[in-house]
């Protein structure tokens, strides 16, 4: 029942926890993360506890289910009541559409069916002669799963309804919203194992502001922290890469050109964030006959994201923790959410809310 | 947000074993069967107390209790490594009836099965029905077959009641500050072996399901004056340990603190777990038990579990303290400290 190297191994979590306090600045020092797993590993280990007082850590658009935008999963409704059949990941089902979740329009008698992987899709539509329509969401990594389906003699009753987003806008974007006081990113480790260190270097190089890139384990995620202290510091703010096991500088070349093959970059909205520029994906011309989107002609209203009261878009541009929300844990709960973050499996309030966040012990 | 369908309707949720399914016995069920608790039963632990059985005081002349469970079985798929839906359905009731303290003594099985449904997999799984009970020497007494037509019913699906006897019944809420918590093994087998043979996920691993009649293993417990020292037990299916130990958490009004890198996981578990991002903690567990025990005789306990080949990876996982009434912490290994808390139903995995 052990592991080869322990990556919890409490002597080592010591030492860790030893150079962050040395490292820790005197003023208050936030750094941002942005993937769902990260916020697992930090919530589930506890490892807020070894934080000095000054630093802060928190998850802003980590999420992609919380990032789709209503109306994203109101074209999927309505694509759906079409007749088609809608294949999408288990985490989609429970965000919230401006008026339905794709849960809710499945018990309305929609045939929604959740897959574990694209090619599920494709599976799907060679066993039937309707339509289906894989609803694709997800970052980098995610993606290229999607190309391939594309790229490999997709059968003609299959199309892809694409919410793909990309992370490296995002960062930026989240640098200039207002009163957001960022001091340094702890960069997705999965992410980066895609697109490797350098779009990081070429959207956040001029930034001043310390990345590195972080794996999965309380070990992982102690030392990029330590690093990151060490960045600021010495004034030395780069992007570096903490998960070297794991992440090549180059990225997943194969990844990058199946992603480059079938999409190109586009304007993008992010639930809680608004547009972003070139933090999308969409079909290139020569996939367009497998675009949901060509193939379903639809007119719909926009979509109403926010809900009043709820502060996601303040949690999911870490300008807030879920505890800070007057509707956390009290009329707000994995049971009845009221917001996305609280949806998703990978949003900060349902992890901090399953997870025991809500106060350090 | 409209109101969402939950409320007004019965969802997949409401079966799942988390916290939707106990909002819907609170207001919906237990309201029109409960009745007054506990003279309803007759007994100490009727439907209201929400435990793994129930009590039936005894006629006049007759000491102890008959505790009564019943349990319904749909497991996909119906053969399954390391067992099948007849195996589960025995276990599943012996050891709701052990966790209870009570020695089985009969069981009813009622099967309801799909037209066009083979003979050979119903020999098999009624044969499978009929070890696991030779293996507690408990006798089926009587039983119940409907056939569906096809398309209402997915195979078979079955329904065993059991009786047991107790000196006193053991509940899931007497727990006390300064208990022991054990582990009578290792945690998730079932639920992750089930996950790893449904088709969809195309692995091939060598995971096996635990389940097992369990009342062999802790016979030598219940039936010695260690009994007496057993405060309170729990068999942790749906919901898993996280489930289990938040119930008997809030029931005793106690605060369960465990210690993460103490709970046996099997490295096939923990692989899959992570490889699925779902926590071993919160899937089902067909052969294991939560047995609270007082500090003094904790050790003896554990060493009189370890000496059964079903307790040969039994440990000693945790303390009932005060701190936080009704919760349960998790000591993580690296050093951190959080709250473990009731899973809301079926894990789905993640995406990224």
């Amino acid at each position: 029942m052990s592991r080869a190297f322990h990556f919890s191994d409490p002597k080592r979590g010591r030492a860790l926890a030893d150079a962050i306090r040395i490292l820790a600045p005197p003023d208050p020092y936030k750094i941002v993360h942005v993937c769902g797993t990260h916020e697992m590993a930090i919530t589930r280990n506890g490892l807020r506890r070894f934080l000095p007082e000054t630093v802060d850590l928190l998850e802003g658009p980590g999420c992609p289910v919380c990032v789709t935008p209503a109306r994203d999963i109101d074209t999927a409704i309505a694509i759906a009541r079409t007749g088609a059949i809608l294949c999408t990941f288990g985490d989609m089902m429970r965000v919230p559409g401006t008026e339905l979740s794709l849960d809710e329009a499945r018990s309305e008698g929609c045939d929604v069916r959740t897959i574990l992987s694209a090619d599920e899709a494709v599976v799907t539509a060679r066993q039937t002669d309707r339509e289906v329509v894989f609803f694709a969401v997800g970052f980098e990594t995610t993606a290229p799963m999607t190309a391939v389906v594309l790229l490999d003699d997709p059968p003609p009753n299959l199309s892809v309804l694409a919410s793909h987003k990309l992370i490296p806008p995002a960062l930026v974007a989240l640098l200039d919203l207002p009163d957001n006081r960022i001091g340094a990113y702890l960069a997705p480790g999965h992410v980066s194992t895609i697109i490797g260190t350098h779009p990081y270097e070429k959207w956040l190089n001029d930034r001043r502001v310390p990345v590195v890139i972080g794996g999965f384990e309380p070990l992982d995620i102690l030392y990029a922290i330590a690093l990151i202290l060490r960045q600021h510091r010495d004034g030395t703010p780069k992007v570096e890469n903490g998960y070297p096991r794991a992440v090549d500088p180059e990225g997943n070349a194969a990844a990058q050109r199946l992603l480059d093959a079938v999409f190109e970059p586009t304007d993008a909205n992010w639930r809680g964030i608004g547009t972003i520029p070139s933090s999308g994906l969409r079909l290139r011309d020569a996939f367009k006959a497998f675009d949901a989107t060509e193939r379903f002609p639809l007119d719909l209203p926009e979509g109403r994201d926010e809900v009043p009261g709820c502060r996601c878009p303040d949690v999911l541009t870490a300008r807030a923790v879920p505890s800070d929300c007057p509707l956390f844990a009290k009329t707000c709960t994995p049971l009845s959410p009221i917001g996305p973050c609280m949806v998703g499996a990978e949003g900060a309030c349902s992890i901090w809310f399953r997870y025991g966040g809500e106060r350090p012990l | 947000m409209s109101p969402s369908r939950k409320d007004t309707q019965i969802t997949q949720l409401h079966g799942a074993g988390g916290e939707l399914m106990g909002e819907l016995l609170e207001r919906l069920i237990l309201p029109r069967l409960g009745g007054p608790d506990p003279a309803h039963s007759g007994g100490e632990i009727g439907l209201r107390a929400l435990d793994d059985g129930a009590t039936i005081a005894l006629p006049e002349g007759m000491t102890g209790q008959l505790v009564l469970t019943t349990d319904s079985h749909v497991v996909k798929p119906i053969f399954f490594p390391g067992g099948d839906i007849g195996r589960l359905a025995a276990a599943g009731t012996i050891n709701d009836l052990t966790v209870m303290g009570a020695r089985p003594i009969a069981l009813t099985l009622a099967a309801i099965i799909e037209e066009g449904f083979p003979f050979s997999d119903l020999e098999r799984i009624v044969d499978a029905f009929a070890a696991a009970l030779r293996e507690v020497g408990a006798p089926v007494v009587c039983g119940d077959t409907k056939v569906m037509p096809v398309g209402d019913v997915d195979g078979i699906a079955l329904n065993t009641t059991g009786l047991g006897i107790a000196p006193r019944a053991i509940s899931d809420a007497g727990l006390r500050p300064g208990d022991r918590i054990l582990l009578t093994g290792t945690i998730g087998d079932h639920g992750m072996a089930l996950l790893a043979a449904r088709e969809e996920f195309h692995l091939a691993t060598e995971l096996v399901s635990d389940v097992a009649p369990i009342w062999p293993m802790l016979a030598p417990l219940l039936e010695s004056d260690l009994r007496n020292s057993i405060h309170a037990m729990k068999d942790p299916t749906r919901g898993g340990l996280a489930a289990a130990l938040n119930e008997m958490a809030r029931k005793s009004s106690t605060c369960i603190e465990i210690v993460e890198p103490d709970i046996p996981i099997r490295d096939s578990v923990r692989g899959l777990s992570e490889l699925l991002g779902i926590s071993p903690l919160e899937v089902a567990n067909e052969g294991k038990a939560i047995v609270v025990v007082d500090p003094e005789a904790a050790d003896e306990a554990l060493d009189r579990l370890r000496e059964h080949p079903l307790g040969a990876d039994a440990a000693i996982v945790g303390t009932v303290t005060e701190e936080y009434s009704g919760r349960v912490i998790l000591d993580t290994e690296i050093g951190g400290r959080r709250f473990l808390d009731m899973p809301l139903g079926d894990p789905v995995p993640r995406i990224c």
